[in-house]
């Protein structure tokens, strides 16, 4: 019994980490290249619930969630840029800015979502990994989806362009010291909006997730925060986007060791545990930080280190 | 007489049974003009869940003439309840409200219906007690329990692996009940049958929600049911995975095709509709009113295509004996999952008993702890 | 001549030239937003108004939901004088509430006045100590304030749901975990039965215009503007840039811990998860709105305040989503900090205004004014 306990809990907590944590490597990627750039946006949390109820708005009408999932970076891109416009304008604090834009995200998403409710839209496909087992709950856990794999070639892709390509090379200049890049002839504001444009698009995507496919509906309470929670992520993995696919799998993990727990008969602190990440984050902050020096890693023009 | 008073209420009661029978038309006409009627609900309208069953009945009212009714969604329960409150009552004249959260009752409808005694308040949920609350606010609610029970009898007859889920958000009197009542009406059918229970710790949070139907499904559940605002994610999770739910709230059949089994589903209209008329007809404030199968205040839903006739046959005849208003879910003896007595041997908690209003036990077989 | 007096009320309405523009744009988007929608976008507009500031209930429905927010906008204002973003007003607040809530339990019994004092330390403390904590991780081992802060509230709100629904729950709170309810001696009452405002109102107002005193007159405020300024100045100068940052962080977590006070005295009675409900947040924007200015606060959150008293009657009377409210709010805030771009320039219009306007022409000033303007 202890055993087969052992066993679902661990099963839990893995199948977890991947369905739970999806969002959060989307939304952290998003951020990780805003924050690249020398920009923090805090809007991605309204980003990813207009992405959310955009992806299921489409996937409905148009009856193809992959649409969905494209609108739903557009909505978010549209949004990003929105940051990343006004936020070049001198004197806009972009901390500030992206709080406003989660009010005016989660308005937008909720204001037009209403009539998306009711209706059944088309879900994501999975892929079935776990066909080799004849335990249920193993295929179950192992039924990925398909953005998981895209999102986990996605930190690798941004992991290699990030170090390995100009246009890497130049958003790092321009996120660690704004005045060589503009010394070379970069326009750092061209460059930060199109990044803070980028990491909307993800942060779209990554509700369009949890809308089309886990917990895969869409109402006003389908985000638990997991936006903010993003940017707690990416400095807890320290700016770098294969970090990031650790880190969501922890935090995705992380978000279901209340219930797996529970289903096991430990009930006890259910909402402690749900503070887990933040402990962790802020644990590791503390930990790395000095104060004779900003986070290794950190962009040196990100306005958290200024 | 179907509405379930207490003792302290028989009087009122009687006369509110005699002036029944006046003639509403009559008594609206010398109020003048149309009763203006106040939903607020703490959610979204259309939540799938608790908000969309108060909603619904709402639009039943809405269609009953010399009705004019206002409603406000998504109202916290801060200030924000108090002041929406009274913005009905100063600034659309509202004379009913329902104010359908259970956390709106104290202190926000308390203070607001001692400042307006003219006003009735009907709250969906509280406990409300005489010489301590207001004349002019009444509490209203449903035992829903006893669609649970039933909910439990089908389960236990359908479920192969003899466990059962059940997610809950938070361990208060109304959701033990619930859990209890599911968790018994199945031991009935096979006493060695448990229940697993997930706290998620709040009323809507999608990802715990699923998280927790997983966790419960690979734990070897094989029938879910849940009391959250929005059961739409517990059974849209199991029906992918094969596994049958049981609803709650409002029916969620159309979303499990294959494993829905049957639900427990609110019948406001019932509750909304007295206090209409007893307003329409100038009659007494109902300050208490609870009811269950028998009284209209909750239903269940129709069998899914999965139940056997044998757990059909079984449940029609517990819930033809709770319409007779003979049937106790609560009776002694019965032992929490701890092995205590709870309720001694040759007692009796009928559904209106206050003790099971204040309920803060597991019972045997549940698997979890609060 | 008219051109003198016209400068100087272009002089003196400057510095709002931003909130206007951004008002109007607001009204605009709005506006337009409905019309794309197709709802009724002309009756929208002023029955945000109605609903807000017109009538006696309208404004005391506005000052009341503005009450709390002043006090969390000073958690984030304060800091900022020095240089720090705070975004944690909200765990700041409810722990400040649950302190209030569980002093009574805790001390003996005693009379309204010195009861209600101790709940209120109780309370700015737990808040001072939340948001300190922030500024001290900070200070001493560089960990960013605004993540930090962040951090810190989410951990806070673990806690406190924790605790209320936990250890500290009263077993009588049946279906709404909550702490004991508050003796009735112990809870704070409306200004008068003609104006229905609490008393946290008042406070909210005293502890902005005191926090102006603070940094606009005292040796505090002065040293906190080289401490903003700049990070090396201060401590060439010998400033005690640590306890400075400490002290606006534990001032303003001491705000707002004072606004979960009088949520839990003034409006709940005791504590539970209802205090969580976004004055932390809302505070936030409320103070940048306000460029951090203590007394532009008050006016501030009276008008976030107005917004959200007018969503019901948007809702009751034109059958719109309350999304409405939320979509109004995040456009104004997006403008006011947009706009807020216009105040790099308001100094150089300010001047030239001085020059050409208000001052005879002289050669010099002619000179510098068109520079300035150019």
């Amino acid at each position: 019994m202890v055993e087969s306990d052992l066993s679902i809990f661990l099963l839990a907590l893995l199948a977890g980490a991947i369905r739970v944590g999806t969002p959060f490597l989307f939304v952290s990627l998003g951020e990780c290249l805003t924050e690249k750039g020398g920009r923090i946006n805090l809007g991605l949390e309204g980003i990813l619930v207009t992405g959310a109820m955009t992806g299921y708005a489409v996937s409905y009408l148009s009856g193809s969630p992959w649409l969905g999932v494209l609108a739903a970076g557009g909505a978010g891109l549209c949004l990003g840029l929105v940051h990343g416009v006004i936020c070049s304008l001198p004197r806009v604090n972009d901390i500030a800015f992206g709080i406003a834009l989660i009010l005016f995200g989660t308005g937008l998403a909720f204001f037009l979502g209403k009539d998306f409710i009711q209706p059944s839209a088309p879900m994501l496909p999975s892929i079935p990994l776990g066909g080799w087992s004849d335990d249920t709950r193993v295929r179950s856990a192992l039924n990925v989806n398909v953005l998981f794999f895209i999102g986990v070639a996605l930190a690798f892709v941004l992991h290699w362009g990030l170090r390995g390509t100009r246009w890497g090379l130049v958003l790092r200049l321009v996120g660690d010291h704004e005045d060589s890049a503009q010394a070379l002839g970069y326009r750092a504001a061209g460059v930060r909006i199109v990044a803070t444009g980028v990491g909307g698009f993800l942060a779209g995507v990554g509700g369009a997730y949890l809308s089309l496919y886990y917990p895969g509906s869409w109402n006003e309470g389908l985000s638990s925060g997991q936006g903010l929670m993003a940017v707690a992520l990416v400095i807890f993995a320290r700016w770098q986007p294969i970090n990031c696919l650790w880190a969501a799998l922890l935090f995705g993990a992380a978000g279901a060791v209340g219930p797996a727990l529970q289903a096991i008969g430990i009930g006890w602190g259910y909402y402690l545990f749900n503070a887990i990440p933040y402990v962790l984050t802020l644990a590791v902050m503390v930990i790395t930080c000095r104060p004779d020096r900003t986070l290794s890693g950190a962009p040196g023009e990100l306005s958290l280190n200024r | 007489m179907s509405q379930l008073k207490r003792r302290d209420f028989l009087k009122a009661a009687g006369l509110l049974g005699a002036s029944a029978a006046l003639p509403v038309n009559l008594l609206r006409a010398a109020g003048g003009g149309d009763l203006t009627v106040g939903f607020l609900y703490v959610g979204a309208r259309d939540d799938f869940g608790y908000n969309q069953s108060h909603a619904e009945a709402a639009a039943v009212i809405k269609q009953m003439p010399g009705i004019k009714v206002v409603e406000q969604e998504n109202v916290p329960e801060t200030v924000a309840v108090q002041r929406a409150m009274e913005a009905m009552i100063r600034q659309d004249g509202a004379s009913l409200i329902f104010p359908t959260s259970f956390g709106y009752f104290d202190p926000h409808v308390l203070k607001v219906a001692r400042r307006f005694s003219d006003v009735r308040f009907a709250h969906c949920g509280g406990l409300w007690e005489e010489g301590k609350h207001p004349m002019n606010v009444g509490s209203f609610f449903g035992y829903i329990d006893e669609a649970q029970y039933l909910n439990g009898v089908v389960a236990g007859h359908m479920s192969k692996s003899a466990k059962l889920g059940f997610i809950a958000a938070k361990p208060i009197p109304q959701v033990l009940r619930n859990l209890n009542a599911f968790t018994l009406g199945a031991r009935s059918v096979n006493p060695d049958i448990t229940t697993s229970v997930i706290f998620t710790g709040d009323w809507s949070l999608p990802v715990k929600e699923a998280e927790a139907a997983n966790s419960l499904i690979d734990s070897g559940c094989d029938v879910l049911t849940c009391h959250v605002d929005g059961p739409k994610v517990l059974v849209e999770t199991a029906e992918k995975r094969g596994v049958m739910t049981c609803g709650y709230h409002a029916s969620q059949a159309a979303l499990a095709p294959e494993g829905y089994l049957t639900g427990a589903e609110w019948n406001w209209v019932t509750p909304y509709k007295k206090h209409v008329q007893a307003a329409q007809a100038g009659e007494p404030m109902i300050n208490f009113l609870r009811g269950g199968l028998k009284e209209g205040f909750v239903k269940t839903s129709p069998y899914g295509p999965k139940v056997s006739a044998e757990a059909k046959k079984n449940a029609d005849a517990v819930k033809a004996e709770m319409m007779s208003g003979d049937f106790v879910i609560f009776g002694g003896p019965l032992k929490n999952n701890g092995g205590e007595i709870v309720i001694p041997d040759g007692t009796d908690y009928k559904q209106t008993a206050v003790e099971l209003e204040r309920m803060d036990y597991l019972v045997e077989g549940v698997r979890g702890q609060i | 001549m008219l051109k003198p007096w016209l400068g100087r009320a272009g002089v003196l309405l400057l510095p709002a030239l931003p909130t206007l523009c951004a008002l109007v744009t607001t009204a605009v988007l709005f506006i337009a937003f409905l019309l794309i929608q197709g709802r009724p976008a002309w009756q929208a507009g002023p029955l945000v108004f109605e609903g807000a500031f017109g009538s006696l209930f309208a404004w005391e429905n506005t000052l009341m939901r503005a009450a709390p927010l002043m006090l969390t906008a000073l958690c984030v204002a304060l800091p900022a004088r020095a240089g720090l973003i705070i975004i944690g007003g909200e765990g700041a607040l409810v722990l400040g509430g649950l302190a209030a809530a569980v002093t009574p339990l805790w001390l003996p019994a005693l009379p309204a006045w010195p009861m209600l004092i101790a709940m209120g330390v109780a309370s700015m403390l737990a808040g001072g100590l939340w948001i300190g904590l922030s500024g001290w991780l900070r200070q001493k081992r560089g960990v960013n304030e605004t993540i930090g802060s962040l951090l810190l509230s989410y951990i806070g709100l673990a806690i406190f749901r924790h605790l209320v629904e936990g250890p500290l729950r009263d077993p009588n709170s049946l279906n709404k975990p909550s702490t004991p309810p508050l003796d009735s001696s112990y809870q704070i009452g409306v200004i008068s039965d003609s104006f229905y405002v609490h008393w946290g109102l008042v406070a909210g107002i005293v502890a902005c215009v005191l926090a102006w005193v603070l940094v606009r007159y005292s040796v505090i405020g002065f040293a906190l503007r080289v401490v903003g300024g700049n990070p090396r100045t201060p401590r060439m100068l010998g400033l005690p840039v640590d306890r400075l940052v400490l002290l606006t962080c534990v001032l303003g977590g001491g705000a707002a811990g004072l606004a979960g006070m009088f949520e839990v005295s003034a409006v709940q009675g005791s504590a539970n998860t209802a205090l969580i409900s976004g004055y932390g947040t809302a505070g936030i924007l409320v103070a940048f709105a306000a460029r951090h200015n203590p007394l532009a606060i008050i006016a501030c959150a009276i008008l976030l305040g107005g917004l959200e008293a007018s969503g019901g009657l948007l809702q009751r009377r034109l059958g719109l989503p309350d999304a409405t409210t939320l979509i109004l709010q995040g456009m104004l805030f997006i403008n006011l900090l947009a706009w807020e771009t216009l105040t790099r320039r308001t100094g150089d219009w300010r001047l030239w205004l001085r020059g050409h306007w208000i001052a005879a022409p002289r050669a010099g000033l002619e000179e510098k004014g068109e520079t300035s303007h150019g």
